[in-house]
């Protein structure tokens, strides 16, 4: 029933014509009760027999314990910088070229860092000075942070090779000895303090009693690969479809399929501005639905098609009849 | 300035003065009478061709999201800790979980459907844009319900998620690692988003009833014959 002031020529994708056919009586919130009751009978089903998932969350106190190896492994790149979150770029810092990037189209760059977050400070030395009576520990800080960066970087980097051969010996951290300095001491410490599960707390921490942000908790953790791991044996990792899954064999986020999809295929799989890349083409396509009335071809695709044949086939079948 | 005394005499005359009409009460009443009049708001009888299982769809979407905003209020009075220690809980949280399944499975039968009706046609584009933009408000409400679970999934959606959030500078603002953000973003603003925009969708579809099919005379299967078809019926 379109109104025109002007007459203008007819678009099959565009305009109808008045209906001036038969109506028939149609009890439009009989249906809506009846749907409301049936809605309730399926969900109920549903709910009975395959319930919802609930896999208890990971904390720094269960990984440490668990993987104290990989634990320590992420803690020293947290010290050095090296890890994903020191490197990040916007908003968590502003590590160069690390924003993505499409040409000049650079969004992140605008914002810039807005989440704060020194991984050294913030999730090694500032947790480790938290700890009350631990002149040992505190010695080793005031003599990593005063001594040069050379001087660190020689630590970090023995460090690190070291603890790639470390061992797990009962739950307890086993290091080969190296020319790491107080490195050692400091990660070993973060290690035994995550594994009583202060560093939980310390750095959900905010400085005040009640606390909801768990970026600092969050990123440490996806630094490690013990996260990623357990994701693997859920069958959640970005090579298997990633987020729009969700643990055990449960639906998910079916609906995310098509911006999961663009993950899987070239470029965006292995580009470094994947994520861009992908954010870009599923606002382009969001923008062109809200738009199809409007867009040329596009909108024909239902008359072309005829699925409309199907669904109307009774009308049709009338019309034919008369 | 005298005290009305006010009896059912002096009751006020059934149809409006000229400067009550200049009202902006009475011009909204006015508007929402001649846009919603009560037998287009709540028909009883619809169009023949309205035939079809696929217009089932469409209410179901609806009562479906009203199960989700019962099964989540349920949740909300409890405390978001509640579901991960009471078995009753767990099951509210089940039923919240599968409502949203249904919600969504029946929301895209209902846009396909409505997309091979060209269910925009006849001044109806509006209705169809309001559609997707509550299906993608509702992909951001089911996101942060994601987000807001306090367990693994919450923890390995989130972190995989700040990445694409953070590429577009949104990660900025709205922080995918936060909670308490997120909890708020899926029981308070997203659901209003939703909850608003379905209904101006649902009274759309009142004011302009269904779409006609095709005329059969539009209905040419070859692209390249299309102008000739539109050109041949002026409005």
């Amino acid at each position: 029933m379109s109104h025109h002031k002007k007459p203008r020529r007819f678009k099959p994708d565009r305009d109808v014509k008045e209906w001036k056919g038969a109506y028939v009586p149609y009890d439009i919130l009989k249906e809506a009760f009846v749907a409301f009751l049936a809605v309730a009978v399926l969900i109920v089903l549903l709910a009975v027999v395959f319930s919802s998932p609930d896999e208890p969350a990971i904390t720094l106190k269960s990984w440490s314990t668990i993987d104290p190896v990989d634990f320590a492994q992420t803690a020293i790149t947290e010290l050095d910088g090296t890890s994903a979150t020191a490197t990040y770029g916007p908003p968590y810092n502003s590590t160069p070229d690390a924003s993505q990037h499409i040409g000049f189209f650079e969004p992140d760059q605008w914002f810039g860092v807005h989440q704060p977050i020194d991984t050294a400070r913030d999730f090694v030395t500032g947790p480790l000075q938290t700890l009350p009576d631990q002149p040992v520990t505190e010695a080793a800080i005031a003599l990593y942070q005063h001594s040069t960066a050379a001087q660190q970087a020689a630590w970090t980097t023995a460090y690190e090779k070291a603890v790639a051969n470390a061992t797990d010996v009962n739950g307890r951290l086993h290091v080969p000895a190296g020319r790491y300095g107080p490195v050692g001491l400091m990660v070993g410490s973060l290690t035994a303090m995550a594994q009583t599960g202060g560093l939980d707390g310390t750095l959900l921490s905010e400085g005040q009693f009640y606390n909801t942000n768990y970026t600092k908790p969050l990123l440490f953790l996806a630094d490690g690969t013990y996260l990623s791991d357990q994701a693997q044996a859920q069958h959640l990792s970005g090579d298997q479809w990633g987020m729009m899954n969700e643990t055990g064999n449960y639906p998910g986020q079916a609906w995310l399929w098509l911006y999961t999809m663009w993950y899987q295929v070239s470029p965006m799989n292995s580009s470094a501005n994947g994520d861009l890349e992908v954010w870009v083409i599923m606002m382009v396509l969001s923008v062109g639905l809200i738009f199809l009335p409007f867009i040329p071809i596009l909108r024909s695709v239902p008359r072309w098609t005829r699925v409309y044949k199907l669904i109307w086939r009774r009308h049709y079948r009338e019309l034919a009849g008369t | 300035m005298s005290i009305e005394t006010g009896t059912p005499a002096e009751a006020p005359a059934p149809t409006s003065t000229p400067e009550e009409s200049r009202q902006w009460t009475a011009r909204v009443r006015h508007a929402a009478e001649s846009a919603f009049p009560p037998h287009q708001l709540l028909p009883d009888r619809q169009p023949a061709y309205m035939a079809s299982w696929i217009y089932v769809f469409g209410v179901l979407t609806v009562v479906s999201l009203a199960w989700v905003i019962i099964t989540g209020c349920i949740l909300a009075i409890m405390g978001p800790s509640w579901w991960h220690v009471s078995s009753a809980g767990h099951l509210v949280n089940s039923l919240h979980l599968w409502s949203v399944e249904a919600f969504f499975f029946f929301m895209v039968i209902h846009l396909w459907g409505k997309f091979f009706m060209a269910a925009w046609r006849g001044n109806r584009r509006l209705t169809w844009a309001t559609g997707v933009i509550s299906f993608l408000a509702s992909v951001g409400a089911a996101f942060t319900g994601y987000l807001s679970q306090q367990n693994f999934d919450s923890q390995w959606i989130s972190t995989q998620a700040k990445d694409g959030i953070n590429s577009t500078g949104a990660g900025a603002v709205w922080n995918v690692l936060n909670f308490g953000q997120m909890l708020m973003w899926h029981i308070v603003l997203l659901p209003i988003g939703v909850a608003a925009i379905a209904g101006l969708h649902v009274l759309l579809v009142r004011r302009h009833g269904i779409v006609p099919p095709f005329d059969e005379s539009d209905a040419d299967p070859a692209p390249a014959t299309a102008s000739a078809i539109a050109a041949d019926e002026p409005a």
